[in-house]
């Protein structure tokens, strides 16, 4: 019987409504005084369902807001006010199914990222034919196919065929990522063009994107302090509306009073306010490479005023690219296979940045390796100006200038020398992110008073990064737990979050207020840092800076249309022009309107 | 064993609290926890002592349609 009613709710309301109507017209219209037979019987039908849930809600020992609403329809009922009771059954009803709907839409993000994941794969068989199966019968080492248009429907690695694969389901960014032979692929992506062969690492919650979605469903429950707040005080505060009413009744032996306490007492949109917008704001977030584990770090990270940058992955591409070449004498094709076919026996990062540079032919030969100077080939020197000097080579005043003037500007030198005679001095170093610039000057505008670089690097090198880029602060050199005090000192002034790739600096993640692991969606990122961005961009920094600021704000409007209206429906109660119906549509269009201003937040998009 | 309940919409907090009380009443159930923007209910349970069949039909029997079934 309850089952049947739980599954009918919306048909009862319908009824009660339709039932209401009938009253209205028969009284209304046609002044038939036998009208309110059809209130009361729309009062008991439209009552029953909330009755059901106010008594499941006991049995447990909580006092809900069927209970409130309950007691004013029965009272309602028993002192012949059959019009109110109907039509506050009706409302609450209808709201309730309203809320349900419009709930449902500031929850979608979460449900767009479910959708992503396909449920059947095309499994080649043994017999190498391609077979459709689904998702959960595959197992790791199966090989799938996946053609153009398909989505991938597990985490692997591609072990045949070449493809332009869309990302966008994990990074936020659907700029289209070539991927060939061996290249790690993700569940939710969509093969553009081409056509590979997939061998399965991870299936199901176990694939990077199962586990996005995981974290944004615990990070939507996850609540803020206002939340908890709040939620602390509902649970008081419905067991206190229903006090007061009796009181009201004792002392003024007045039912009518009491009940219509009763419904307006109900602390619907305060309730739903603040929960709905951070859904909508993490949800929003999601969608966009931005993952925000909880109400309380969207709270946290819309108070930030330090950012504390660490500076290789986060405002640099952390990828040494030979930069400069100063040449004494022309490169010739001879040196370049010289200079690859050295490099190519190093496996010091410089080397593959001048492989890279370099590309072409190669010698294979044979090099000694000189600890801490470089590398050498019979006549030819490849390293730094002390193994040029122990072998011989003197730089000219003119050359050291050059040298001098190269490593100022933060760059990695590499001197090449052939018969005893300086030809050229590499330049390498690791390339500013192109929209650094602009994405620190989006902070800075959205609120953001200091912006520090603290970095295990060179100090030649963060100076220059922090000199060009004008931030407040550039400390290299640094080892983890030194990051940790300066983290710690800038606390004392005001909130700090510090922005890494999620792998290093795990102490300075913890202890800043928020830890932000950038282009990282691995499980150690998860778990050590509060916001993660799935993708390599600063902009998806600056994107939630502008996104938890939003939904703060949300919440804030929220709480304050909900005080207002109990104010106001306090207000006309003691002026005596609010009863029990005009009070409850009075409610539930409140609660309607939250949800709306949370569901603003859906479409948020930040432009600088 | 850990289970996730999918259910329909929930809309009211109240239903949180009568779903986790629900199951968590029931012997063997270690933590019972409702993700509910989710609408999911999400069971540890000792497999020896209590049938997920019967988690399941708690669940119904409160009043909530289970839509699917996901044991880890």
């Amino acid at each position: 019987m309850i089952k049947y009613i739980n599954k009918h709710n919306n048909q009862i309301a319908l009824m009660t409504g339709i039932l209401s109507a009938l009253g209205l017209i028969t009284i209304g219209l046609l002044k038939i005084k036998v009208g309110n037979y059809f209130f009361l019987l729309g009062g008991i039908i439209g009552g029953v369902p909330i009755f059901v849930k106010a008594y499941e809600a006991l049995k447990i020992k909580v006092i809900s807001i069927d209970l409130l609403v309950s007691i004013a329809i029965i009272g309602g009922l028993l002192i012949g006010e059959f019009e109110e009771s109907a039509i506050v059954a009706f409302l609450f009803l209808a709201g309730s199914y309203l809320e349900q709907k419009t709930l449902k839409k500031t929850r979608n993000s979460i449900r767009k990222l479910v959708d992503l994941a396909p449920k059947t794969a095309n499994k080649i068989t043994n017999a190498s034919e391609i077979e459709k199966v689904s998702v959960d019968d595959l197992k790791v080492d199966d090989r799938i196919s996946v053609k153009p248009g398909g989505q991938i429907p597990v985490d692997g690695q591609v072990v045949k065929g070449k493809a332009n694969i869309n990302q966008a389901a994990i990074t936020g960014e659907s700029k289209l990522v070539a991927v060939d032979n061996n290249k790690e692929v993700f569940a939710g992506s969509i093969v553009d063009s081409g056509d590979i062969e997939v061998k399965v690492t991870r299936i199901g919650d176990e694939t990077t994107l199962g586990k996005i979605i995981e974290l944004v469903e615990e990070a939507q429950d996850t609540k803020s302090p206002a939340e908890k707040f709040i939620d602390k005080f509902a649970k008081y505060y419905t067991p206190a509306v229903l006090i007061i009413s009796l009181v009201v009744f004792v002392v003024t032996r007045d039912i009518k009073l009491a009940i219509t306490i009763l419904v307006l007492g109900c602390p619907g949109a305060l309730v739903i306010g603040a929960p709905v917008s951070m859904v909508a704001g993490i949800g929003n977030g999601a969608n966009k490479g931005v993952l925000l584990q909880g109400g309380n770090i969207v709270n946290q990270m819309s108070k930030i005023k330090t950012f504390v940058f660490d500076k290789t992955n986060t405002l640099t591409n952390g990828e040494m690219v030979v930069s400069q070449v100063k040449e004494y004498e022309e490169l010739t094709d001879d040196d370049k296979r010289i200079i690859n076919g050295m490099e190519q026996k190093s496996d010091h990062p410089l080397a593959q940045a001048i492989t890279k540079y370099f590309d072409g032919q190669q010698d294979s030969i044979d090099v000694i390796t000189i600890k801490g100077q470089g590398l050498i080939y019979q006549e030819t020197l490849l390293g730094n100006e002390l193994l040029l000097n122990s072998n011989g080579v003197m730089l000219t005043e003119a050359q050291k200038n050059d040298l001098n003037q190269i490593q100022q500007d933060g760059v990695s030198t590499v001197l090449y020398a052939r018969q005893y005679k300086l030809k050229a001095i590499i330049g390498i170093s690791d390339v500013l992110k192109n929209t650094a610039q602009e994405s620190l000057d989006d902070l800075r505008k959205l609120g953001a008073k200091n912006l520090v670089i603290l970095s295990g690097d060179n100090k030649l090198a963060v100076n220059y990064v922090a000199n060009k880029l004008k931030v407040d602060k550039g400390i290299g050199e640094l080892l983890p737990d030194q990051k940790l005090e300066y983290v710690k000192e800038f606390q004392h002034k005001n909130p700090v979050a510090f922005v890494g790739d999620g792998i290093n600096d795990s102490p300075s993640l913890a202890t800043a207020d928020i830890g932000i692991a950038m282009g990282n969606g691995t499980d150690v990122a998860i778990e050590t840092s509060d916001i993660v961005l799935t993708n390599t961009s600063l902009k998806s920094l600056v994107y939630a800076y502008a996104l938890s600021k939003k939904t703060t704000n949300n919440v804030k409007q929220n709480i304050f249309i909900a005080i207002v209206t109990v104010v106001l429906l306090l207000i006309g109660l003691l002026l005596g022009v609010i009863n029990m119906a005009s009070g409850m549509l009075f409610h539930e269009v409140s609660i309607l309107v939250v949800i709306i201003n949370a569901m603003r937040l859906i479409k948020y998009n930040y432009k600088s | 064993m850990k289970i996730v309940m999918q259910l329909d919409e929930l809309s009211c907090p109240s239903c949180l609290q009568k779903i986790e009380a629900g199951v968590g009443q029931i012997k063997g159930v270690n933590t019972a926890k409702v993700l509910f923007n989710a609408s999911k209910v999400k069971v540890d349970f000792d497999e020896t002592k209590v049938d997920q069949n019967k988690l399941v039909d708690t669940v119904t029997n409160l009043g909530y349609e289970v839509k699917g079934v996901k044991v880890k």
